[in-house]
């Protein structure tokens, strides 16, 4: 190659990597952006809300943390039932939608036929589209009076069993903590089973044939082999799940019954934060309203307490294991 | 834009409409806004569209919630607020503002008790505030059954329903309850929000009516236009005077007229347990705040104009919602404090 045409060609390379190293950095900012705009708007709503929230926090300080009175009368404020209320009817959601979950993700992975798989997957990601509206009409008009229906065998029978029977004994209203949990499981069961469902497609055909091959069931397939697989990922769908629960509003606000209670049984009305805050916002003034913003600035700490849970949580399973 | 339009005489037509539209508005037509109570809302839109129709001034109300519109007619960012609850005359002062009453409503105690006819219950308010308190119990207490000799009452449980969003109809609700019982008084006293005893809260009177409807032997209370126009069982009343009386626009209007205003500055009174013969013991109604030296002129004058229709024309738009129009004597009395008290 002669020397003068090598020259603009190295020129060209040189002025290419330039451009390049450019465009990367361009490129690495934007990025860097994006994820700066959710770490902004993630404290900028958690600074707002504890700022709005300020009168009450300087006066009563942990007190509003611990007291159960919630009287706009006298203009005292205490978040532990609406906190405890969030808290149960979560709980009671996971503790039945993980399960189903689970049984639907591995039956549409691992079982069903190829045919059914496609129309089963979508069929559940439309649930997941319902508004919670939908969710909040259903429950009131048709699922609560069902609940009322069998309340009554649910005192009688649950209610008797030693240490939990408490938890279920109580007024037939159908309306209350349990049937706000399970109004919830439906609706966050979409959520963790569509991801359950998309990670246990990833476990590799080879590991799980193997398994059979060593005279493993289905069952021992799923559990000693695809779990441990796709462990973090489910946990992620789970807590994903979790989130949406723990901030839901509208469908609860329906069922719960919303009274400020702190009592053992299931069946009685409850509140959440986030019902209360979309019950009173409205005529709220002054210390009220201060403590209804102070209210979604604790569904802020609550939910990042419930996520650090999260991760330890992973974090001592990939110890035990050794990684 | 009007190039795509290819008719000629659709061209024509729009000409004709924006013009019309246009020097309509600019010669003479008044935006003017209102903001507050969800109580009023419907009524105060069939004024407006009917308004609208005579005088081509529009109000824009935005049923917001009585504190909300508190809070902008105090910020100026609206000719007029409206509120279930009247402000005190110092607060009014304070902020130079001066409060009358627009329409009225009654609120009644709905139940669903089976084998009870709609309107075959009779409740006093004692008996309904140791409800509300938790205190009794069951249907067949003898509070209850004394009230109601000749009706036949089960043992059940009373599941008792409050609505669980602030408003109006709660802090009118109440507010009658303090006046009945001291008890309530001293324990829970009176809001747009309060610390129920008992029960369960639904959302708004849709919720209420919706718990009452589903859930047998339950009681609660909501807006007697919503109680009528949903089906649901209302009790009678024992007023202050001693009479049972039913709710209806002649017991509502029976207590605006017996109500003391005279003696309510500011008209600052509520008129829950009025005294009169026939007088309905929960009725309610709402205030309209405004400026005593306006903002804006042009718009305040427009405003009272609104009303004056309001509490003339618009009687019968009222009705047709279920709503009480003001008495005469009333009305009267409040074209008096518009000239005493506002410089229009």
């Amino acid at each position: 190659m002669h020397a003068t045409s090598a020259e603009p060609l190295a020129r060209d390379t040189e002025h290419r990597s330039r451009a390049d190293a450019r465009h990367d950095l361009i490129f690495r900012l934007l990025l860097r952006c994006c994820a700066l705009i959710v770490l902004a708007a993630l404290l900028g709503a958690a600074l707002s809300t504890l700022w709005g929230g300020r009168d009450i926090l300087f006066k009563d300080g942990l007190h509003f943390l611990f007291s159960s009175e919630w009287n706009p009368v006298e203009d005292k404020y205490g978040a532990l039932a609406p906190i405890v209320g969030t808290l149960t009817t979560s709980l009671i959601a996971l503790v039945i939608a993980v399960p189903i979950s689970f049984g639907i993700a591995l039956f549409l992975t691992e079982i069903a036929p190829n045919w059914m798989r496609g129309p089963v997957a979508t069929a559940i990601e439309l649930l997941a589209a319902i508004p919670s509206i939908i969710y909040g009409m259903w429950g009131l008009f048709i699922f609560a009076p069902f609940m009322a229906s069998i309340e009554p065998w649910m005192n009688d029978t649950l209610g008797n069993i030693p240490l939990i029977g408490q938890l279920f004994q109580g007024p037939p209203l159908g309306l209350g903590l349990l049937t706000a949990g399970i109004v919830l499981a439906v609706m966050i069961l979409p959520f963790i089973s569509s991801v359950m469902r998309e990670v246990f497609r990833t476990v590799p055909a080879r590991l799980k044939e193997s398994s059979y091959a060593l005279g493993s069931t289905t069952w021992e397939v799923v559990w000693d082999i695809v779990l441990p697989y796709t462990r973090s990922a489910v946990i992620g769908g789970i807590f994903l799940g979790l989130g949406r629960a723990l901030g839901e509003t509208m469908a609860v606000t329906f069922v719960l019954g919303n009274s400020y209670n702190i009592t053992a049984s299931l069946l009685m009305p409850g509140t959440s934060i986030s019902s209360s805050i979309a019950n009173e916002f409205n005529e709220a003034v002054g210390l009220h309203r201060s403590a209804l913003i102070a209210l979604g600035f604790l569904l802020f700490v609550v939910t990042f307490i419930v996520l650090l849970i999260a991760r330890l949580m992973l974090r001592q399973l990939a110890r035990k294991e050794g990684r | 834009m009007l190039t795509s339009i290819k008719s000629p005489s659709r061209l024509g037509a729009l000409a004709i409409a924006l013009a019309a539209s246009m020097f309509g508005l600019t010669a003479q037509a008044t935006d003017i806004t209102g903001a507050g109570s969800s109580f009023v809302y419907p009524v105060i839109s069939k004024w407006s569209a009917a308004y609208a129709e005579k005088t081509g001034n529009h109000i824009n109300y935005q049923s917001i919630g009585s504190g909300g519109g508190i809070a902008q007619i105090k910020a100026g960012t609206v000719d007029f607020g409206a509120s279930d609850m009247p402000l005190k005359p110092e607060d009014l002062a304070k902020f130079g503002l001066g409060q009358f009453p627009d329409v009225i409503g009654g609120i009644v105690p709905a139940f669903n008790v089976a084998g009870v006819a709609p309107g075959a219950l009779v409740l006093d308010g004692t008996t309904l505030a140791d409800i509300y308190l938790g205190k009794i119990t069951t249907w067949n207490d003898p509070a209850i059954v004394k009230l109601n000799p000749s009706v036949h009452l089960p043992s059940s449980r009373i599941t008792v329903v409050h609505r669980s969003d602030g408003s109006g109809t709660s802090f009118n609700f109440t507010d009658y309850l303090s006046k009945v019982s001291p008890e309530w008084q001293s324990k829970v006293g009176e809001g747009t929000a309060v610390q129920w005893p008992a029960g369960i809260g639904g959302k708004g009177n849709e919720g209420v009516s919706a718990y009452i409807k589903q859930i047998p032997n339950s009681i609660g209370y909501v807006e007697y236009a919503y109680a009528l126009k949903n089906n649901i069982g209302y009790a009678k009343m024992k007023n202050a005077a001693g009479t049972v009386v039913e709710p209806n626009t002649a017991s509502f209007q029976a207590a605006a007229n017996t109500a003391d205003w005279k003696n309510a500055k500011d008209f600052n009174l509520l008129m829950t347990n009025a005294p009169g013969a026939q007088a309905w013991p929960i009725t309610a109604t709402s205030w309209v705040i405004m400026y005593k030296t306006p903002k804006n002129a042009a718009n305040t004058k427009v405003a009272f104009d609104f009303f004056k229709f309001a509490y003339s024309s618009g009687q019968e738009a009222a009705r047709s919602l279920d709503y009480v129009p003001l008495p005469d004597s009333l009305v009267q009395q409040i074209q008096a404090y518009w000239t005493s008290e506002y410089k229009q």
